[in-house]
């Protein structure tokens, strides 16, 4: 078992390892950083972009590979190397990475969690109301892009601060500048600030959860070894909780992951309209600013915790499953 | 009919269920005494299922459910499902088909059956865990309190359905329904599991409704056996009356279809009786008798009404024939059927015309057709690696999937192949077929070493070597017209278009179908239509030797009769050769001229099928006649068997000596010195006079019929 | 023998004698789909969308990239049916318009992507070993390689017909998780009878990969290349919102949402008839992909889940 995770485990850090070098060489090649330095005014004098775009290691006249092989010298050791703006980008990774962290597994656990309840529940009162009800909303949400969602939700807030003539809903960035007050103050702000981008990702991970528990614990409901466990005398309820919902636990996990990937790519958009200083907003910011060795950090970023993801897959479909444990 | 339900503890009554408006069930009334076997027999599709379920109140929520059922005396329809519950499990339990899929996958077996304890008694964990384990034991499960910490697919087959008694008994119940308890088993563990619901039949004194299609099955375990068709109850009686006196044509002919072991030893066994036609659709039943449109001795006024199960008045000249058995007043002999007075006594081919009985039966009797050899396997062996790991697979041992299979099939032969599952069966079918150079050992097909061939030579000898599937279903392509799946082998071998356009009917017609049928589906057939178009495709290419892989397995009896006097005539029109695989043995001596035994990937035992059949020489062979159930309630009851101990050990490590040692019943018995004979050397394959081969160090002949 | 209800209903299937023919499978996925009522109607709305999106450009006199100086941020009217934009462009012009890129984007991605999907998959499922492996590893790399990266670094680049280029990257970012299913689904085909039964006929790897396995799973990529138009509407609008998609002067649905959002409270026609559409739209479409899983799949009907376990 420990060997099956162990070899997973290696499988992913070769995936790692090629997907950071086409980053890198697909980074490099497409911006332009010296374009960014051209442009700006008044325009520097040529040696002087030279000098920089040298400074940072991203000249685009020195070929790649020797780009490639100083960047990947320095980022073994744990140097990321300097932004366009010739900062650390170590730093700034630092600063925005809990962000993006936070604003993720808030959002996906809440989502997940809420969304296999709600599936198993539509499950077992299939074709009713409540289905239906449930079933409509989410295909709604599975139907509106992140972007779009984001951006309703926060129409809502606004009008709906309007109405209450209140600033109750807070949602820009991710704590109020300059707050005054105790921790418990702090707390709550930040609980605020963190609500609608919450919602946003956990809403459409809800909908994509509900839809495919949903579809397992119907698998799971005409299955034999949920008469089995009912013709030993358990009422409808205890089976389909002891047994069913249990076992329609399993195929999730694999899917997990998949879904980890859409979220990840949601939060992209979720940080960049409320101004949340994570991950997301660096990539786009930095992609705009030609920003190559930001680009690639945050690319590695999102393999890993994507990966991360896979990782943590398997891992939960291991311990849902004997199956797997025991072979 | 009063009579019948005094003293039942579960009595069912007019139960008719509808699935949206189909009848699937239409009148059912069974009374199930105390310590009864009572067996329910029908084809699939006849509602014993759906009756065993009804009667627990465990039907899916769209069935339609009307009648009575109750359990001594306490009304069970229309309860609710927590009174429903209490007594599920408790005064009536259930051992499933399938028992793979009946237990809970992650969930540790010895858990399960806690559950079940716990349920329905108010006992600790601890006393409850002690009881699982308690009951384990007395189903025969080796070493149970380190089997009940197992999870359901660590166990094989046979020990699943063990440990599903052993939960179905868990709270003394009145009454055990088992729905197909061994249909998908091998033989000799069928032999054990039935066993074990003997024994725990006997335990508890419950009532025991033994569903099967098997009439074998059921006549060695019943007391006394219900008929099924269409939804309703045709005949039933005391077990030894019905098998002897079937007063119903539709019991005479699955009689008459079950292919046997016992047939007289000289001579070839009795043609089978195929049922014409097909059980009505559960949404057109005809108006009168549900079997008038199949039955040989309809007469107008079986159209018009549905005939009630009645007790027979025979004509007196029968009984005077025959006389009566004491037959207890309390047991009649009820059959559904207006003409069951003149049914009583007759034979089943004097009912059911037989087309082709006589081909089946003129076949040459003794010594072996002189004719080429056109398959000869010497020592074939084959191994799997043995893999762990999901992405970087990597190699942990190997199994011995076939390890020395010779066979020998001369021009118009039979043979069979038979073993359990697992023995290597079909993987011997696919390393010939592969027509490549084996791992070990040689393959010749029609004279030609498959290690030398071309891939033009590879190509060409492909159409004299065709392969018909287990699975009907599964080997037709779904989406293709039958037409064009019958003229795929003719494609592959470029035929020209209008030898194709003119194969294709003629074909069809030879196989028994109506070659108009050819722009049909596969889905659009029966199961026995969908295996001749199987045997249609093989036959395109006009082969010299059919590989059969269960080729019957997957049907109904009254189906497979048809099949198998199929396969007899086409052998005998074309002559054809056949390397016939099966499980099943009756339908092996039915069937082949030869037959050769198979166990743990060798070839145990080899010879004419008469020979084989009644002097087995390898104590394998022995223990697996031995266990086919005969469909004779009194033979079956005085036959003494021979019950193997366990399963095969795995593959995957070849043993020093002999492999069969661990369930042999001779080598239990064996005197020490001479043991050792069988635990160092392997024993080879030694003639045993004539070309009756076998592979012990001790053959002798032993009965087992 | 599982005499489940659902062999009773399906009539008798296993025995020897002749059934009525029964209705064509496509008919009978057609009725059970028009029986889906909730799919019928989304088929209806995305038949209505397709009209809008292309009459719609000739009903109206304005074109979208006409700008009327006398109507700025106008209310809808008679003039201007869904209103015009801060710089006095027509609503209605250019939400039509964004809609026809947006539909032409989303069914070639999607068709693209699952015709991808099909070939790697059956490919890697069938032949196994190292063409399953490369071939796996390589969906890998696509899975977790940022596909956002990629599009949004090059598209921008790109000039006029770049919206061409643009839908085959998001084509190219697609096609991965359907092609593992595809491939899980191949390699049960190649261990089923009628497989091995071509395979033992001669019949050639390619031909049984065209003529066997693709077939068999054409129902499953049906319903996915539908889901997949409206998961490619999704990010294209997504992309093109960012400014990393469609580029002016062309117009998708997510150009449109970009510029509207910003008066969304003020002005909400400049952003609501857009946002309105691309959400009608992606729901229409999974509405009958779900309705068509349901009628193409019968064992994915309540009920009806286990099919017969014929004594094996
Ligand atoms: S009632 Fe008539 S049709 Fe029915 S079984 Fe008897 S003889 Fe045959
Ligand atoms: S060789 Fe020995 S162990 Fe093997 S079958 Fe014969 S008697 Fe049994």
């Amino acid at each position: 078992m420990l060997a099956y995770l162990a070899r997973r485990l290696g499988y992913y850090v070769v995936l790692l390892l090629v997907a950071v070098c086409l980053s890198y060489a697909l980074a490099a090649t497409a911006l332009q950083p010296r374009a960014y330095f051209e442009a700006r005014q008044p325009p520097p004098r040529p040696a002087a972009v030279q000098a920089q775009l040298s400074a940072l290691g991203i000249d685009d006249h020195t070929p790649l590979y020797d780009r490639f092989g100083h960047w990947a010298a320095h980022a073994v050791r744990g140097d990321l190397g300097r932004t366009i703006d010739d900062t650390s980008v170590n730093d700034e990774f630092g600063r925005r990475v809990g962000v993006s962290l936070r604003l993720l597994i808030v959002g996906t656990a809440a989502g997940t969690v809420a969304g296999i309840l709600a599936g198993a529940w539509t499950a077992v009162r299939q074709y009713r109301l409540s289905d239906r009800l449930v079933t409509l909303t989410s295909f709604l949400l599975l139907s509106t892009p992140v972007f779009l969602l984001a951006v309703l939700l926060k129409i809502g807030a606004i009008r709906l601060n309007q109405a209450l003539g209140t600033d109750f809903i807070q949602f820009t960035g991710e704590k109020t500048p300059g707050l005054q007050g105790g921790w418990t103050a702090h707390a709550k702000d930040r609980a605020v600030h963190l609500l609608l981008p919450s919602l946003s990702i956990g809403l459409i991970t809800l909908a994509t959860y509900s839809r495919y528990q949903r579809s397992t614990m119907l698998d799971v409901l005409g299955s034999d070894y949920l008469r089995t466990a009912r013709a030993k005398g358990l009422t409808r309820r205890k089976a389909l909780l002891r047994h069913g919902l249990r076992t329609a636990l399993i195929p999730m996990s694999t899917f997990f992951s998949y879904n980890f990937l859409a979220v990840f790519t949601g939060a992209i958009f979720t940080e960049a309209i409320f101004g949340w200083h994570g991950m997301g907003e660096w990539l786009v910011a930095s992609i705009g600013k030609d920003d190559v060795n930001s680009v690639v950090a945050v690319s590695t970023f999102a393999a890993v915790v994507v990966l991360l993801s896979g990782f943590v897959a398997d891992l939960l479909h291991a311990a849902l499953d004997p199956r797997v444990r025991h072979s | 009919m009063n009579a019948t339900t005094a003293g039942a503890v579960l009595d069912i009554r007019g139960l008719h269920v509808d699935f949206a408006g189909v009848p699937a069930v239409r009148g059912v009334d069974l009374a199930l005494r105390r310590g009864e076997v009572l067996g329910l027999v029908g084809e699939s599709g006849s509602g014993k299922s759906v009756t065993a379920l009804a009667a627990m109140g465990l039907l899916p929520s769209g069935a339609d459910v009307r009648g009575s059922v109750t359990l001594d005396g306490t009304e069970l329809m229309g309860a609710g499902d927590t009174a429903l519950s209490a007594v599920r499990g408790n005064r009536i339990a259930m051992v499933f088909q399938d028992p793979l899929s009946a237990f809970t996958p992650v969930y540790r077996i010895g858990d399960q059956i806690v559950e079940a304890l716990r349920t329905h008694q108010d006992i600790s964990r601890e006393r409850a865990a002690e009881r699982a384990v308690e009951l384990l034991d007395l189903v025969g499960i080796p070493e149970p309190r380190i089997r009940a910490a197992a999870f359901p697919h660590e166990f094989s087959g046979g020990m699943r359905q063990r440990a599903m008694i052993a939960m179905a008994v868990a709270n003394d119940p009145d009454v055990i329904l088992a729905d197909e308890p061994t249909t998908a088993l091998d033989v000799t563990v069928q032999a054990q599991v039935l066993d074990v619901l003997r024994t725990a039949q006997r335990e508890t004194g419950a009532a025991l409704l033994l569903v099967s299609h098997d009439l074998g099955v059921i006549a060695g375990t019943a007391d006394r056996v219900a008929v099924m068709y269409a939804g309703r109850i045709v005949e039933t009686a005391p077990v030894d009356e019905l098998f002897a006196r079937p007063r119903m044509p539709y019991t005479l002919g699955l009689i008459g279809a079950v292919p046997r072991l016992d047939a007289d030893a000289k001579g070839r066994p009795e043609p089978l009786v195929p049922i014409p036609g097909a059980p009505p659709a559960p949404a057109a039943l005809p108006p009168g008798c549900a079997f008038a449109p199949r039955c040989p001795l309809a007469e107008d006024r079986c159209r018009v009404a549905q005939p009630e199960l009645v007790e027979v008045a025979l004509p007196e000249p029968a009984v005077a024939v025959r006389p009566e058995p004491a037959v207890a007043a309390d047991e009649p002999h009820l059959a559904a059927c207006l003409r069951a007075g003149e049914v009583a006594g007759l034979r089943p081919l004097d009912v059911f015309p037989v087309p082709g009985a006589d081909v089946a039966a003129e076949r040459a009797a003794d010594g072996r057709p002189e004719g080429t050899s056109v398959l000869r396997v010497s020592g074939l062996a084959k191994t799997f690696p043995l893999l762990k790991g999901a992405v970087f697979r990597r190699r942990v041992g190997s199994v011995h999937a076939v390890d020395g299979v010779d066979l020998d099939i001369r021009a118009g032969e039979v043979l069979g192949l038979v073993g359990e599952s697992g023995s290597g069966k079909s993987t011997t079918l696919f390393e010939i077929l592969e027509l490549r150079r084996p791992e070990r050992g040689s393959v010749e097909v029609l004279g030609r070493g498959t290690d030398t061939l071309t891939r033009r030579e590879a190509h060409a000898l492909r159409a004299q070597v065709q392969i018909v599937f287990q699975d009907p279903m599964a080997s037709l392509d779904p989406r293709l017209p039958v037409g064009d799946i019958i003229a795929e082998p003719l494609r592959a071998q470029r035929a020209e278009r209008d030898r194709i356009a003119r194969r294709v009917p003629e074909l069809l017609r030879q196989v028994g179908l109506d070659p108009a049928h050819a722009d049909r589906f596969p889905h659009e057939f029966s199961g026995g239509q969908r295996q001749r178009i199987g045997i249609a495709r093989a036959l395109a290419v006009d082969p010299r030797l059919l590989v059969l892989d269960e080729p019957v397995s997957a049907l109904d009896v009254s189906v497979q009769a048809g099949i198998l006097n199929l396969l007899l005539r086409l052998r005998a029109e074309l002559g054809l050769s056949y390397l016939f695989v099966s499980h099943d043995l009756s339908v092996v001596r039915h069937i082949a001229d030869r037959v050769s035994v198979m166990y743990l990937g060798r070839t145990v035992e080899t010879g004419a099928v008469g020979e084989v059949f009644t002097r087995p020489l390898h104590p394998y062979t022995q223990a697996l006649l031995s266990a086919v159930p005969l469909p004779d309630p009194v033979r079956e009851r005085a036959r003494a068997r021979i019950l193997l101990p366990g399963d095969p050990p795995s593959p995957t490590r070849r043993l020093r000596g002999c492999p069969f040692r661990s369930r042999c019943q001779v080598f239990a018995a064996l005197p020490g010195p001479q043991r050792e004979r069988c635990t160092d050397q392997a024993p080879p394959l030694a003639e045993q006079g004539g070309d009756h081969v076998a592979a012990c160090h001790f053959p002798a002949a032993r009965p087992v019929l | 023998m599982a005499t489940a209800p659902e062999t009773l209903l399906a009539g008798a299937d296993q025995d020897d004698g002749l059934i009525a023919r029964p209705p064509s499978r496509a008919r009978v996925t057609l009725r059970r789909f028009a029986a889906h009522r909730t799919a019928l109607a989304g088929l209806i709305v995305v038949a209505l969308l397709f009209v809008l999106a292309f009459a719609g450009p000739h009903l109206t006199r304005w074109s979208y990239s006409d700008i009327d100086y006398t109507a700025l941020r106008s209310a809808p009217s008679s003039r201007h049916w869904w209103g015009t934009n801060r710089i006095g462009q027509d609503v209605f012009a250019q939400t039509v318009h964004g809609l026809q890129k947006s539909l032409i984007i989303g069914l070639l991605v999607g068709v693209a992507a699952t015709g991808g999907a099909a070939v790697v998959g059956a490919c890697a499922g069938y032949f196994g070993g190292w063409t399953d492996r490369l071939l796996t590893f390589t969906t890998d790399l696509l899975l977790i390689f940022p596909s956002f990266l990629v599009i949004s670094v090059v598209s921008p680049r790109l000039k006029g017909g770049g919206w061409l280029v643009f839908a085959l990257l998001l084509a190219f970012f697609a096609w991965m998780v359907t092609a593992r299913v595809v491939r899980s689904m191949a390699i049960s085909l190649r261990e089923r009878e009628f497989v091995r039964a071509a395979r033992y006929m001669g019949v050639g790897p390619l031909r049984i990969i065209a003529r066997h396995i693709v077939p068999n799973v054409a129902s499953f990529l049906i319903i996915d290349a539908t889901i997949a138009v409206g998961s490619a509407v999704m990010s294209e609008t997504a992309l093109s919102y960012f400014g990393f998609g469609v580029q002016s002067p062309d117009v998708s649905l997510g150009t449109l949402i970009a510029d509207g959002t910003g008066a969304a409270v003020t002005y909400p026609w400049m952003f609501f008839f857009a946002a309105g559409l691309l959400v009608v739209f992606v729901l229409a479409v999974n509405l009958v992909g779900d309705g068509l899983r349901d009628a193409i799949d019968p064992t994915s009907r309540p009920g009806r889940r286990r099919g017969r376990g014929a004594a094996k």
